[in-house]
């Protein structure tokens, strides 16, 4: 029995027996959650096992009528690219609870409260990526705002409620560009001689409308990715957000909804709008060099350890852009497993660099010093998670980041080469936090720091498993990822550029 | 179109005849039964009157007739679904005004008064209200199948005469009820007199003043077109001032803060539906084919109210006057409706009436609740943390603002969806992007509330949630169901809209 709709609805049934669980409960609620999410994320494993990589159709697919008015449908379905961010999102959901178990405490409001927002925005997570139909992607896209906006605004820390507003205000202004090309996409589809959102039907509809229109329409779409991705200059709510989030809000919003924005580039930008993503590349990969190297240089700057995470990662969306827009399919598929990979190594930043804050009451990092001696499991785990973000070889990163690169300069070499000096950047913003926080004398106030207790090595393990498993071994994702990645190239009439150079001649 | 002998249509009547008798009944009641008893008898006769109205119009909805009343009221599928709209509202204004604690004593005496001192000692309820209510909703009714000048003028004064009324009745703040009480008279006889004054230039112009002499005349184009122009745009005045678009909006926020809050609700909801009922059938069937002529200037009128009320609206501090001018704001919206002047434009603009009024009448009802020891607390400040203290009141106003401000899953976005593509699909790509854009602002201060609500640490100074009369909790719950429900579901409304509205000439 697979089906998309069963995986989404589970996590919001759980969400409805928590919401009659009493309130004082907390402890129930919180086992509950756990035992929750983890089904999900066996269920959806148990899916992808099912998942026929050879097949590059939609699979589990199931659609059914929702507003017939407008030719809008409940349709769902996905692709290699789709399925492993579902997996990723749903691995990543558990790890947040049991990492982050006693976040829901000192919030604005109750701890029910806060595992029910968590479990719908988990429904929510599944849906984007499974949403077949641009209608329906949109409404999902637009209502998980809501969730993340009241976890940031209710249980994050400093100026929680000026954070998740400005997060909010950037994402519904994207989304209402979006809206306004969707409704676009609607009134033009009459030239197809049907009314549908159905993404498959859709995907002809360029080859209908004028070039203009085309541009138009596609950037309506790009900036509201654009936003989400983030990318520079649309960046600056990510680093406010992120420091006010609780460590686990901000891995589900860097590491999950943050990749809606870049799936929306794949699926939506250059599967429905190919001619113009072509006319827009040239600025989109300027754009996404500059925030490589922007963000890594704000990371070098940073003096809170989570401002600086999150400036990583708007370098590290930098190069995801880069490799989608390079149109080969090496860089797509680089691409694609760089969402994934960020995904655990930005968990494993944050949730690490979490619990650091929490035992220091502080997330400045001038603060931390010789914790290599005083709780040396910890930060053995945040040495290894940051030479995941900087792509160590033999890390699953590095293969992403490598195969971007390659992608990248087969089409676009002058901006691959300048790329490469977001690697050495890479190195200098997280070695310069390992060395102050981790080593050195001891900052006073530090002496008494406990290291990990059993629960958080038990959530930190599958982060740091995944993090060296796909570094040594990517192919069971890259079987999954590149039949989707080649069909998106060549249904959108790319071809990959013959290698120039005649080695082993 | 023959000519038929001068009868009239009774079955077709009916409805407007019933809430008629049912005004007429209240006014006895007022006259010859015990004060003790009035606002029982008040309210069921109230409540029947509507409700037997509702069944006689569904009784006798596909009978399609340009004769009802010699050719004065056109019955058509259109007017089924805008007099059903504004019954669906009454009945649940109705509920509000039952709550009399907001209604002056005694509305005839000086405030500070002894006179009134002793009516608020006696407890004397305004019970004249109800038959105020049924009078105004007669009006409403009339006004949307109206196709005569004349008769569309009787109707607006009918409808307008009770209301001025009734924004008087106020029982706190009672010289700010009466000053709007003045204003909305003086301004609004002002409005009549544009409105009867374009009248005679449009006789001028067609000898005629039924629509179908009026629509004869324009498609013959023999005329004298200066006439034409001036009275289209004085007609035009007049019913934009009492949709509240710009520039004819200055009467909205300081009559809307100044009535009574159930009375602001049926205002701003029903007489919206009314007023756009009698625009669109103008509009859509008299003038239609002079469309070159008034469409720039109504594309101007709705981009700039939208705009208006948009931006103005940022700066409230008080409930009452932010909804008001979110009020012009939607205003500016359904204009995009009419001048979408196609089958669409008019189905969406029914949807957005009915589901805009409905929330609206939500969420004022949420306002009568929020008091403190001398009534109605509007002052936003004082709504801080809100949440914390009462959650599921302040949950339910979050939910309309969301639905006011679009968001998907309300039916605010559907409407907002099926009204900018009504108009896009008609070639008006400004309204399209103004609407959009707009959005985006109004979005802030909706969010702003949200904010203030949820995120703020209540005040002190006594407000509270009173514990809302059992009428009252029905309308709040009807609201905010058929709000999430159109939202989610909305498929059976729109196909049945789409299936029945017609208007016939």
């Amino acid at each position: 029995m697979t089906s998309l709709t069963a995986l989404a609805l589970l996590p919001l049934l759980g969400a409805l027996f928590i919401g009659i669980i009493p309130s004082a409960k907390v402890d129930l609620i919180k086992k509950f959650a756990l035992g929750t999410t983890v089904v999900v994320a066996m269920y959806a494993i148990y899916m992808a096992t099912q998942f026929k990589s050879s097949n590059v159709a939609l699979q589990f697919v199931e659609k059914h009528e929702w507003i017939p008015a407008f030719g809008i449908n409940y349709s769902v379905g996905v692709n290699g690219i789709a399925l492993v961010l579902i997996v990723m999102s749903v691995i990543l959901t558990p790890i947040v609870v049991l990492a982050g178990w006693h976040e829901s405490e000192g919030g604005r409001w109750s701890a029910k409260v806060f595992y029910v927002l968590i479990l719908v925005l988990e429904t929510m997570m599944i849906g984007v990526f499974a949403a077949t139909d641009i209608f329906l992607f949109y409404v999902i896209f637009e209502a998980m705002l809501i969730p993340v906006y009241f976890l940031i605004g209710g249980y994050g820390s400093g100026e929680r409620a000026a954070a998740a507003v400005k997060f909010l205000i950037y994402s519904l202004f994207g989304g209402l560009l979006m809206l306004a090309s969707i409704i676009g996409i609607y009134v033009n589809s009459n030239k197809l001689g049907v009314k549908s959102f159905d993404i498959t039907v859709i995907s002809e509809l360029h080859n209908y409308i004028s070039p203009m229109t085309q541009n138009l329409l596609f950037l309506g779409f790009f900036i509201a990715f654009a936003i989400k991705a983030p990318l520079w200059p649309l960046h600056t709510w990510l680093p406010d957000a992120a420091k006010a989030g609780t460590p686990g809000t901000s891995v589900l919003l860097l590491g999950v909804l943050d990749k809606v924005g870049t799936f929306g580039m794949i699926n939506f930008c250059i599967a429905l709008f190919p001619e113009a993503s072509k006319t827009f590349t040239p600025v989109i990969i300027t754009l996404s060099v500059i925030s490589i190297l922007y963000g890594a240089f704000l990371a070098i700057g940073a003096r809170d350890l989570k401002r600086l995470i999150a400036y990583t990662s708007i370098s590290h969306f930098g190069f995801i852009t880069m490799g989608i827009f390079a149109m080969t399919s090496q860089g797509l598929s680089g691409a694609t497993l760089y969402m994934f990979n960020h995904g655990f190594s930005t968990a494993a930043l944050f949730i690490v660099g979490g619990w650091m804050i929490a035992r220091r009451g502080s997330s400045t990092i001038a603060d931390f010093g010789g914790l290599q001696r005083i709780t040396p499991v910890m930060a053995w785990m945040f040495f290894l998670a940051g030479m995941s973000s900087l792509a160590l070889p033999g890390l699953s990163s590095f293969v992403s980041e490598f195969l971007v690169l390659v992608g990248t300069y087969t089409r676009y070499p002058v901006a691959a080469i300048i790329a490469t000096f977001g690697i050495v950047l890479a190195a200098l913003y997280i070695l310069i936090p390992v060395q102050k926080a981790l080593h050195g004398p001891t900052t006073p106030g530090n002496e008494s720091l406990k290291d990990l207790n059993l629960r958080e090595k038990i959530a930190i393990a599958p982060v740091m498993a995944a993090i060296v498993a796909f570094g040594i071994y990517p192919s069971p994702l890259l079987n999954i990822i590149n039949p989707a990645t080649a069909q998106v190239i060549e249904s959108a009439g790319f071809t990959d550029p013959a290698p120039t150079e005649n080695v082993g001649k | 179109m023959q000519f038929t002998s001068p009868v009239l249509d009774y079955a077709l009547l009916a409805p407007m005849l019933i809430i008629l008798g049912g005004a007429i009944i209240g006014v006895l009641i007022e006259a010859f039964l015990s004060s003790v008893y009035r606002l029982q008898a008040q309210l069921f006769i109230s409540v029947m009157a509507i409700i037997t109205s509702l069944l006689s119009l569904v009784l006798v909805r596909d009978r399609l007739s340009v004769t009802a009343a010699m050719k004065t009221i056109t019955f058509d599928g259109a007017g089924v679904l805008l007099q059903g709209s504004i019954l669906i509202i009454a009945l649940l204004s109705i509920f509000l005004i039952a709550d009399q604690t907001n209604f002056t004593a005694a509305a005839a005496t000086v405030p500070g008064s002894a006179q009134e001192r002793e009516a608020v000692q006696a407890q004397s309820r305004t019970t004249e209200v109800f038959p105020l209510t049924l009078f105004a909703v007669a009006g409403m009714m009339l006004f949307t199948v109206a196709t005569d000048l004349i008769t569309l003028f009787v109707a607006l004064e009918v409808l307008s005469l009770p209301l001025y009324l009734m924004a008087g009745l106020a029982r706190n703040r009672r010289l700010a009820s009466q000053e709007a009480a003045l204003k909305y008279f003086l301004l609004g006889a002002f409005a009549s007199a544009f409105f009867i004054f374009g009248a005679s230039f449009i006789y001028g112009y067609s000898s005629s003043l039924t629509y179908s002499g009026i629509q004869a005349a324009v498609v013959g184009g023999a005329g004298n077109d200066v006439f034409l122009l001036l009275g289209m745009a004085l007609i035009s005045v007049g019913l934009l001032f009492k949709i509240g678009a710009f520039p004819f909006h200055a009467w909205t926020p300081d009559v809307y803060q100044g009535s009574p809050t159930a009375i602001t609700a049926f205002m701003a909801a029903a007489t919206k539906v009314a007023a756009f009922g009698a625009i669109l059938r103008l509009f859509y069937v008299v003038f239609a084919n002079a469309e070159w002529e008034w469409k720039p200037a109504a594309v101007v009128i709705a981009i700039a109210t939208m705009v208006f009320g948009s931006l103005v609206a940022i700066t409230q501090r008080d409930v009452k006057r932010m909804l008001a001018y979110s009020s012009i704001a939607h205003a500016g919206f359904l204009l995009s409706g009419v001048i979408a002047l196609n089958k669409a434009g008019l189905d969406a603009s029914i949807f957005y009436l009915l589901s805009y009024g409905i929330a609206t009448v939500g969420a004022f009802a949420i306002v009568t609740i929020i008091r403190d020891s001398s009534g109605e607390v509007t002052d936003l400040n004082r709504w801080s943390g809100l949440g914390k203290r009462s959650p599921v009141v302040a949950s339910t106003f979050a939910f309309f603002l969301l639905a006011f401000a679009g968001i998907p899953l309300t039916s605010g976005f559907i409407g907002k969806f099926s009204i900018f593509s009504a108009a896009y699909e008609s070639g008006s790509l400004a309204i399209l992007i103004a609407g959009v854009l707009s959005s985006a602002i109004a979005a802030f201060f909706y969010i702003r509330v949200i904010v203030l609500m949820f995120f703020k640490d209540p005040v002190e100074d006594g407000t509270s949630v009173v514990l809302p009369s059992a009428l009252t909790t029905i309308a709040i719950t009807i609201a905010a169901v058929v709000t999430l429900v159109l939202g989610v579901f909305p498929a059976p409304v729109l196909n049945f809209i789409e299936s029945t509205a017609t208007f016939i000439r």
